[in-house]
């Protein structure tokens, strides 16, 4: 599905990933860990685009993604759930899920409103109110559903449970693991351990931009030198 | 009462053809976030457009509105086409670059129009229906009034459905929001800007033709008609279409009741009005508080010159003492206008660069200045030390006075205002003929004594403008400048480590408006007169032009921009006689070629050999 080859990434002068490398094969959940600043969320902003990565490639369903405008890249069947939710507040929620429609893909049946709705019930309720006006657990729903709304083969997460109550990510764990039900491969980037546990099938974890542990999601929990020496504040 | 009607009516006409322009120059800069200078030139275009379409068409009221449709098609492929051509290239750029590239199309537009349609004012030949008058209480209203005073919310409404109820409608108001987003969903933004630009032109367009009844097609629309609309944009709110509504009704009704009690304050009045808006609400009417800007990228700290090129100011210090010497009168006198303009730009690159203030009206304290040298000169008969300490105290005076205000605003809005002030110095020069004799000007401004040879004159010029360029250089490098640079990073942090920032501000600004009224006055001396010209919006985007072609992020930045442009300006004044249409296009291209000004792009390059 997702092959990460040598990726080096830049913020200014400032030099983010070092030649990182990994794959996401189709239908499972990876994630990637790593602790504040470890370079994860730009990992997700080289794959979509929004960042020119400087160096490596990007092989995305046989494609050489890499320097792609990100329109073409998410129109290819990527899509980008941003750690900052980037909801649109002046637009419904309807509204909202329709800048993200785009037509199915690869004969799997399309997300459609109302699919998202079973999905995630609290949005039903809301159709017509502006996303300024949702709390931060529904933001975050409201996100994933857009970005699903198009179609993906490949859904990027970034941090989704970030700042939620333990209620609301249980949701979105649930979440998580119904859309991989659906057929849906997820790339995660999280720092929550538990949540990870929870959903993901293997894990690579990241540290100062280097790729420094990688295995199954089970490997890892098995690993407690591994989580003393990377993952723990 | 009725005569207070009639006006009310006469006001709402004026509102709807503001609106129209405003509405697309407000929906370009929600999505695109350009501010297109060159939004009035495309509404002059529809109007000549306009007159060509509708002279071809039957004088009845089904030819008129085909004919409004028709240019209004012709507008947005031309504003298709020039987002293609242009402004595609330049999203990623500083915006205030992309200001001035559009200003280059101003220019390029002028001469265009001019080769294409002459000089002369173009009026519609008006057939019957369109004269015709309807009685209200005994007073006549034009009847094509009506007509536009409908069209102001049908365009609204139907924008609204447009906005609300379609797709594109749907895209628009999320790019307006967070246009990497809704790229990240897949939309192809350059589409979708070209859409935006597009209709934005149609709007513009639809402005020009349906002025045309009322008016005529003249080569001034452009420059009159964009400041109307950056006033409406600014005080409805940037990006808010209701707010561009509400916004044209009031200027509009301002408008037509100032005619008719203070017909010498009308600009005056709508400046005022500017001023007010933006000092209460800073976002405008109904515009959004500025919630998701993002963080400019921090510039590069101003380093001081290597010693190489200090030693090539120093000779080139030199070589210019020496010039008069060496050549003849006229090139002492291009020189002399070299000098003042090099501390003019100074003084805009001190409030812009490290002051973080970018003025659209600079050419006020340049005026102000020019005014009080001519006025010490010729009513007060003082002598010329007297008359240019005069100079920049006078503007110094206010702009500490408009500094209040404007230091409390900062990015577009900061620049907006500024331009309102100097549209109001502009007003008083043009419209306060007792003090400043309107547009016949102060004349008889010349230095007298020892001074009264040219070089001798010269020589004080090149003094003076060197000593007050280093003098402003030497303030940045004093913790003053720190504190400046500071508070232009980061407003809060320098708040917390206990610098009072709008002080700081306003004293920067201060400063430079000194500095340009010294230069103002030099400038009065060295041309012997003084016109409201010297106030023009014109004039402010000189100093614009000049401080971004150096490059804001070195101090030899506008100097070395002063000189080329003043070099390239009177190279295509002799060289041809349409050099609006060159320096147009020497403009857009030098901001394709060097996003980063002309110093700025050297120091690159020595960056890069090093």
């Amino acid at each position: 599905m997702l092959r990460v080859d040598a990726l080096d990434a830049f913020y200014g002068r400032a030099h983010v990933l070092h030649a990182v490398s990994f794959a996401v094969a189709s239908g499972e959940v990876l994630v990637l860990l790593g602790r504040n600043g470890a370079g994860k969320s730009t990992m997700m902003k080289a794959l979509i685009g929004l960042l020119r990565p400087r160096g490596g490639g990007i092989d995305f369903l046989g494609r050489q993604v890499a320097g792609w405008e990100p329109h073409r890249i998410a129109r290819l069947g990527m899509g980008y759930v941003p750690e900052e939710r980037r909801i649109f507040t002046e637009l419904t929620v309807m509204e909202n899920l329709a800048v993200g429609r785009r037509p199915p893909r690869d004969g799997r049946p399309a997300w459609t409103p109302e699919r998202l709705f079973a999905l995630f019930p609290n949005l039903g309720r809301m159709r017509d109110r502006p996303g300024g006006r949702m709390s931060g657990g529904e933001q975050q729903m409201l996100t994933i559903a857009r970005t699903l709304m198009g179609n993906p083969s490949l859904v990027l997460l970034d941090e989704p449970s970030e700042g939620l109550s333990p209620l609301i990510v249980e949701q979105m764990a649930a979440a998580v693991l119904a859309l991989k039900a659906a057929g849906v491969t997820v790339l995660l980037a999280e720092q929550n351990l538990y949540f990870a546990a929870r959903v993901a099938d293997r894990a690579v974890v990241i540290e100062s931009g280097r790729v420094v542990w990688s295995g199954t999601m089970a490997g890892l929990m098995g690993d407690a030198a591994a989580r003393a020496a990377h993952l723990q504040v | 009462m009725t005569v207070f009607l009639v006006q009310l009516l006469t006001g709402l006409a004026g509102a709807a053809a503001l609106f129209l322009v405003a509405a697309g120059l407000t929906v370009i800069f929600g999505v695109t976030r350009v501010v297109n200078f060159s939004h009035g030139s495309l509404y002059m275009l529809g109007a000549y457009v306009g007159w060509t379409v509708l002279a071809h068409l039957p004088h009845s009221i089904a030819g008129f509105a085909l004919g409004v449709v028709v240019t209004a098609l012709v507008l947005a492929a031309f504003g298709a086409g020039l987002e293609m051509a242009l402004l595609r290239r330049l999203y990623r750029a500083p915006e205030l670059l992309q200001l001035l590239a559009t200003f280059g199309v101003v220019l390029m537009v002028q001469d265009i129009t001019q080769a294409i349609w002459g000089a002369e004012d173009l009026t519609l030949p008006r057939p019957h229906w369109m004269r015709g008058f309807v009685a209200i209480g005994g007073e006549r209203f034009p009847r094509f009034d009506l007509v536009l005073i409908a069209a102001g919310p049908l365009v609204l409404g139907l924008l609204w459905l447009l906005l609300h109820r379609t797709r594109f409608g749907t895209l628009v108001r999320a790019a307006t929001q967070d246009r990497d987003m809704v790229a990240a969903l897949g939309v192809d933004q350059r589409r979708l800007f070209t859409a935006v630009f597009a209709l934005g032109a149609a709007l513009a367009g639809l402005g020009g033709v349906l002025s045309l009844p009322d008016g005529s097609a003249n080569l001034q629309l452009d420059l009159s008609v964009i400041t109307d609309a950056f006033v409406v944009v600014v005080v409805g709110g940037l990006g808010s279409i209701g707010g561009a509504y509400l916004a044209s009704l009031i200027i509009g009704v301002l408008q037509a009741f100032g005619i008719l009690l203070l017909p010498k304050l009308t600009l005056v009045i709508v400046f005022a009005v500017m001023a007010v808006v933006l000092v209460f609400r800073p976002q405008g009417l109904l515009g959004r508080a500025a919630d998701a800007v993002r963080e400019a990228a921090a510039p590069p700290l101003v380093r001081p010159a290597a010693p190489a090129l200090r030693l090539l100011g120093a000779a080139v210090f030199v070589l210019l003492a020496a010039a008069p010497f060496a050549v003849g009168p006229f090139a002492v006198s291009v020189l002399t206008e070299a000098m003042i303009a090099v501390l003019f730009a100074a003084s805009l690159h001190f409030m812009m660069g490290p002051g973080g203030m970018p003025s659209f009206g600079h050419a006020a304290w340049f005026g102000i200045g020019a005014y009080a040298a001519a006025l010490a000169a010729t009513a007060l008969h003082l002598p010329l030390p007297a008359a240019l300490l005069l100079a920049p105290l006078a503007a110094a005076v206010v702009a500490a006075l408009f500094g209040w205000f404007v230091v409390r605003l900062s990015g577009v809005y900061l620049a907006m205002l500024t331009l309102a002030f100097a549209q109001i110095v502009w007003a008083v020069a043009l419209q306060w003929t007792g003090l400043t004799g309107g547009d016949n000007g102060i004349l008889g401004v010349w230095p007298g004594g020892v001074l009264a040879g040219a070089h001798a004159f010269y020589w004080v010029v090149l003094a003076l403008c060197v000593l007050a360029t280093l003098l402003l250089r030497r303030v940045l490098y004093a913790p003053f400048g720190y504190a400046l640079r500071g508070a232009r990073d980061s407003t809060l942090r320098a708040e917390a480590i206990g610098l009072p920032t709008v002080r700081i501000r306003l004293a920067a600004f201060t400063i430079a408006g000194a500095a340009a009224g010294l230069a103002g006055g030099l400038s009065a001396y060295s041309k012997g007169s003084v016109f409201p010209t010297y106030v023009s919006i014109g004039r402010s985007v000189d100093a614009l032009l000049m401080v971004l072609l150096g490059g804001v992020q070195t101090i030899a930045g506008p100097i070395v921009g002063a000189l080329a442009y003043t070099g390239l300006y009177d190279a295509l004044l002799l060289a041809t006689s349409q050099w609006r249409l060159a320096l147009g296009a020497a403009i857009v291209a030098l901001v394709l070629a060097f996003p980063q000004g002309i110093a700025g792009a050297a120091q690159q390059l020595r960056r890069r050999a090093a």
